[in-house]
């Protein structure tokens, strides 16, 4: 069991379960593709280095589930993905919102992600965060 | 004895009802005091009421000759309706003021209201005059002043050509600025022209002899007849009609419309009759302060006399205007003296005159660079040690205007004659003007106000300090100067004046189009290694991502290209509020069968979706999954349709009305060519969207002149428009070309848009890449007509390549199923429908549910919703 690239898991994601999602073949370098993971809609994105990030397939700013279908890119360093919807950026690595576009920034939550053997494998978002989500609590 | 005017807003509570202050008058300079007091009375302490005899808000009567190039009359109005919007001020359209009562300051309306003043301003302007030759009241004769004057006689021409079987031939009795404005006008008319002017020379007030031999050459090098030293003895009629002109000297004339262009005459009489003072050649005279010898009472633009004389240019109306504003909020501005140069601006004939242009004051050094063959006549008045400039004239280029006109009164530095050789205008040093210079003498904008907008007011391009200090606004002459102003001082400042695209790429869009075309790149990791740096962004990948599709490198979803698209172009659809898409099947030209009405319904009924007629004259089907589409597509595909842009920046639709196959007035096949058009053009990627319109007679009902291109039907074939659009800044498209064959147009089009594809910048739509195009329509006219570029055989074959190279894009994805993999709804899931949705119906169609009815569990179901009929 390698770790071949991605994030450096975090020391608890060990012990929170890991999920076998896709190959990383089966995503297209420098874009995104939604995934179910636990009856969760997740945005996963394959840069061009190989490398996966995972965040929240709902976009905060629109309530619409689109993340994935988002231009990625760089500013400076940082790996970003832009929502297709309003055009808000976010840090693929840490979710947070670079360019609120004229908002409040809202982080996205991110999943830990793991590839093995070719294998994206992805674990839910660590400790309380939650999804964000435009509008009052349901 | 009057009651005194107090006229100081400080000694004034806010809550006292304001002051009333009544302008007769709804010209340019009435408009501008209007503005200038409203900008400037934060406390609201005048109210203001405008009487404007024409029916309509001030307008631009300087561009008033565009009306003859297909401008609107509404193109013509005077900045926004906010003014009008505005509590303080009451516009009365078609309300001519006739009496003024000095003693009880009213004034009595032509609909027989009485209106209080505590502050009158008269602003009245000027008559076209006519002069006293026998048969000036026969139909067919013309002045040249107000929108009705050029309505009429556009109407009379018409008329005209009807019912003759020969060209309309016209004479313009002066041969100044105007008489020559109004040549243009005849021109424009296809009407046989001749000028008459009684001096020996055209233009006698703005240049000299040499000026004047230039400009008789260019002239008649348009086709325009040019009979100067001549009187014009009487007009002949017949049948009430005019028919013949007679002169005291020389051949008679036929003709068939007369214009007057002779000089105006101040609309004094209602001034007179309330015992103001008018000077002896007329004009109500003022002082400095624009204040007549009633002080309620002032007088500012043409009408006004001042200084001895009525001045007719609009720049000093503006300053008077400006003079008045600050007098009534207590201000002591005085008239500073008129700047009366000149450029004209029409027959594609450049004619400028600043300063002392005749060498009147003494001791004056002239410059001449006079070339025959090409027309072009330019003259410096320098100071006796040819250092300090004084005034000029120039005919044929006028390029160097702008930079002159400032420089008057100052050392001009080096040699003068540098000035007037064809690379002196480029070098023209609008860097180190002083601040005091006037850049824009019909606005008064100084350099130093413009730079002052830059550095305290903030404005960070052009059209900001066009908006702060009105630079520029008027007859635009001063434009180029302004942009370099600007510049300048921005780079002062430290800022950047970057085209660059975004963090990756230096070069501009126009820069990229050119490497990528050049150098032959085809992929975006090619070109940002050889020109940018990093991965890219959400800004620059589109934009190469079209340039990459304009230069027709095949599908836009193969291989990396795919991940350069926007959502809309990488799934092919139009993303809507909730993450659905819409659909919008291709429907050519509007034109459609009852089979195919049919099957487009049946996959809407199928596949549940909200089905809406859009503005293109197309049918919108909307709420889509994104994976639905390819079972969407195909159903269309088999049926002979394919999906349609309705996205992304890209050819949207060509409308077009029914034209003369049923229409009783369609002079032309309307659908037919925007048919063509269409099939021609889908798929072109560009830095905007774009629409098309045709419409089959001048009637328009298309509303071609809408579109960024717009083609209008003629009797003799079809009218070109360019740099239309509706949305937030609508503007009317400006003509191009004139009775083109269907050939000719179509290759013209070509050119137009291949020139737009690779030319404009980022997100810039057609109206303002015209707009901002160095030397404007006219030169973008030379470029696609006249080849003045010589790359119109490369347009022409740029275009063939991407209409030989289109596919459809849908039916393409249809046959490859690594590219129909992606529309699953989840990598690890492709067949577990997104159940995100949640839709309601409304008047027996579903729409997305709102926040609240999501919350509340109103009904909620997914895209295929059984909707009761
Ligand atoms: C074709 C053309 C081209 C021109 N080109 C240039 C140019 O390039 N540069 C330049 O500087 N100038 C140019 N001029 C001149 C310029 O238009 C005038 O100097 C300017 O419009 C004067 O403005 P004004 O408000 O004083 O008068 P006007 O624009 O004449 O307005 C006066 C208004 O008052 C109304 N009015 C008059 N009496 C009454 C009444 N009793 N009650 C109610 N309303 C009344 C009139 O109907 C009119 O609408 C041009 C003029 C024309 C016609
Ligand atoms: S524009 Fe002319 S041809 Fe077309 S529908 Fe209208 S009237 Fe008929
Ligand atoms: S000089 Fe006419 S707009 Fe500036």
């Amino acid at each position: 069991m390698t770790v071949e690239t991605g994030v450096v898991p975090h020391p608890d994601v060990r012990r929170r379960g890991f999920i076998a999602v896709c190959r990383v073949g089966d995503l297209v370098p420098e874009r995104g593709a939604a995934a179910l993971v636990s009856g969760e809609q997740v945005a996963l994105f394959r840069c061009a280095d190989d490398t996966v990030y995972a965040v929240q397939q709902l976009d905060p700013f629109s309530g619409a589930f689109v993340m994935a279908r988002g231009i990625v890119g760089t500013r400076g360093e940082v790996p970003t993905v832009a929502s297709p919807m309003y055009k808000q950026v976010f840090d693929l690595r840490t979710g947070e919102c670079l360019d609120a576009v004229g908002k409040e920034p809202v982080p996205l939550a991110v999943w830990p992600v793991e590839v093995r053997d070719g294998v994206v494998h992805v674990a839910p978002p660590e400790g309380p965060s939650e999804v964000s989500s435009p509008g009052t609590e349901t | 004895m009057t009651k005194p005017i107090v006229p100081s807003v400080s000694d004034m509570p806010a809550a006292q009802s304001p002051q009333h202050l009544v302008v007769i008058g709804g010209g340019m300079v009435a408009r501008r005091l209007v503005d200038a007091l409203r900008s400037r009375d934060a406390a609201g302490s005048w109210s203001v009421t405008l009487l404007c005899e024409e029916p309509r808000a001030p307008y631009d009567r300087v561009a008033l000759t565009s009306y003859f190039t297909g401008r609107h009359p509404e193109d013509l109005a005077l900045g926004g309706q906010e003014l009008w919007d505005d509590p303080l001020v009451t516009l009365k359209r078609g309300v001519k003021a006739e009496a003024i009562d000095r003693d009880a300051r009213t004034v009595t309306t032509s609909t027989g209201s009485v209106i209080d003043y505590d502050a009158l301003v008269l602003a009245t302007g000027s008559y076209a005059a006519v002069p006293p030759v026998p048969g000036k009241d026969l139909r067919g004769a013309f002045v040249y002043r107000t929108i009705d004057d050029v309505a009429d006689l556009r109407g009379w021409v018409e008329k005209r050509r009807n019912e003759l079987d020969r060209p309309v031939r016209g004479a313009v009795v002066g041969g100044g600025l105007l008489g020559l404005e109004a040549a243009g006008a005849l021109r424009a008319l296809d009407v046989d022209t001749t000028v008459v002017e009684f001096a020996p020379r055209l233009m006698p007030l703005q240049v000299d002899d040499g000026g004047g031999e230039a400009l008789r050459r260019l002239i008649e090098d348009l086709g325009v007849r040019v009979r100067t030293g001549t009187a014009t003895s009487r007009i002949v009629g017949d049948r009430g009609r005019v028919s013949r002109m007679e002169f005291t000297e020389g051949p008679a004339l036929d003709v068939d419309v007369v214009i007057f262009a002779v000089g105006v005459r101040p609309r004094d009489e209602l001034a007179v009759a309330a015992g103001l003072e008018v000077g002896e050649r007329g004009g109500v005279i003022v002082d400095d302060a624009c204040a007549t010898n009633d002080p309620a009472v002032w007088a500012i633009g043409e009408v006004a006399n001042i200084g001895g004389r009525c001045l007719g240019l609009v720049a000093p109306g503006y300053t008077m205007a400006e003079i008045v504003a600050d007098r009534l909020l207590g201000g002591s501005g005085t008239f500073p003296g008129a700047d009366l140069s000149t450029k004209l601006k029409l027959l594609g004939v450049d004619v400028a005159n600043f300063g002392d242009a005749f060498a009147q004051e003494p001791g004056g050094l002239e410059v001449v660079i006079s070339d025959p063959v090409a027309g072009v006549y330019k003259k410096l008045v320098m100071s006796d040690d040819a250092r300090t400039l004084r005034g000029g004239i120039l005919v044929g280029d006028a390029s160097a205007y702008a930079a002159l006109r400032p420089m008057v009164g100052r050392e001009l530095g080096g040699d003068p004659a540098a000035y007037l050789l064809p690379e002196g205008a480029g070098a023209a040093p609008a860097g180190d003007l002083p601040d005091d210079a006037a850049v824009c003498s019909c606005n008064n904008v100084t350099a130093g106000a413009i730079r002052c907008a830059v550095t305290d007011g903030g404005c960070t391009d052009l059209t900001g300090v066009k908006g702060c200090t009105k630079a520029g606004t008027s007859c635009g002459s001063c434009l180029p100067l302004v942009k370099k102003l600007v510049t300048t001082e921005l780079e002062k400042s430290g800022v950047e004046v970057s085209s660059a695209l975004c963090e990756h790429f230096d070069l501009s869009r126009a820069q990229l189009f050119d490497v990528v075309r050049v150098q032959g790149l085809t992929t975006f990791s090619e070109i940002i290694a050889a020109h940018g740096r990093g991965r890219g962004c959400d800004i620059c990948k589109p934009v190469i991502g079209s340039i990459l599709a304009s230069l027709g490198t095949g599908h836009i979803l193969e291989g990396e290209r795919a991940s350069l698209q926007d959502t809309n172009d990488h799934v092919m659809a139009n993303l809507q509020k909730d993450g659905s898409y819409s659909v919008v099947p291709r429907i050519p030209g509007g034109e459609i069968t009852p089979e195919g009405l049919i099957v487009i319904g049946e996959v809407a009924r199928e596949f549940g979706l909200y089905t809406k007629i859009t503005g293109g004259q197309r049918i919108d089907l909307f709420g889509a999954r994104m994976d639905q589409l390819p079972a969407i597509w195909k159903r269309l595909v088999d049926n002979g349709f394919e999906s349609g842009h309705a996205y992304g920046k890209s050819l949207r639709t060509v409308k077009s009305c029914v034209g003369s196959t049923w229409c009783r007035y369609g002079v032309q096949d309307s659908v037919g060519l925007a048919i063509a058009l269409e099939l021609r053009y889908r798929g072109v990627r560009s830095p905007h969207k774009l629409k098309l319109g045709v419409s089959g007679c001048a009637r328009e009902c298309a509303e071609a002149r809408g579109k960024d291109v717009g083609v209008i039907a003629t009797d003799h074939g079809w009218n070109l428009y360019v740099g239309g659009n509706g949305g937030f800044t609508p503007r009317h498209a400006q003509l191009l070309a004139e009775d083109l064959n269907t050939e000719t147009l179509v290759r013209t089009i070509d050119r137009f848009l291949m020139y737009y594809v690779r030319t404009a910048d980022r997100l810039q739509r057609a109206a303002a890449w015209v707009e901002d195009h160095e030397g404007g329509l006219d030169a973008i006219r030379a470029v696609v007509i006249d080849d003045s570029l010589g790359v119109a055989a490369d347009l022409d074959a740029a275009m063939a390549v991407h209409v030989d190279a289109y596919e459809d894009e849908w039916a393409a994805v249809l046959a490859d199923p690594e590219k129909l993999r992606r529309f699953g709804s989840f990598v690890n899931a492709p067949d577990v429908a997104d159940d995100s949705f949640a839709y309601v119906a409304e008047r027996g169609q579903p729409r997305p549910a709102t926040a609240d009815e999501r919350a509340g569990g109103v009904l909620i179901a997914g895209t295929t919703l059984e909707v009761r009929r």
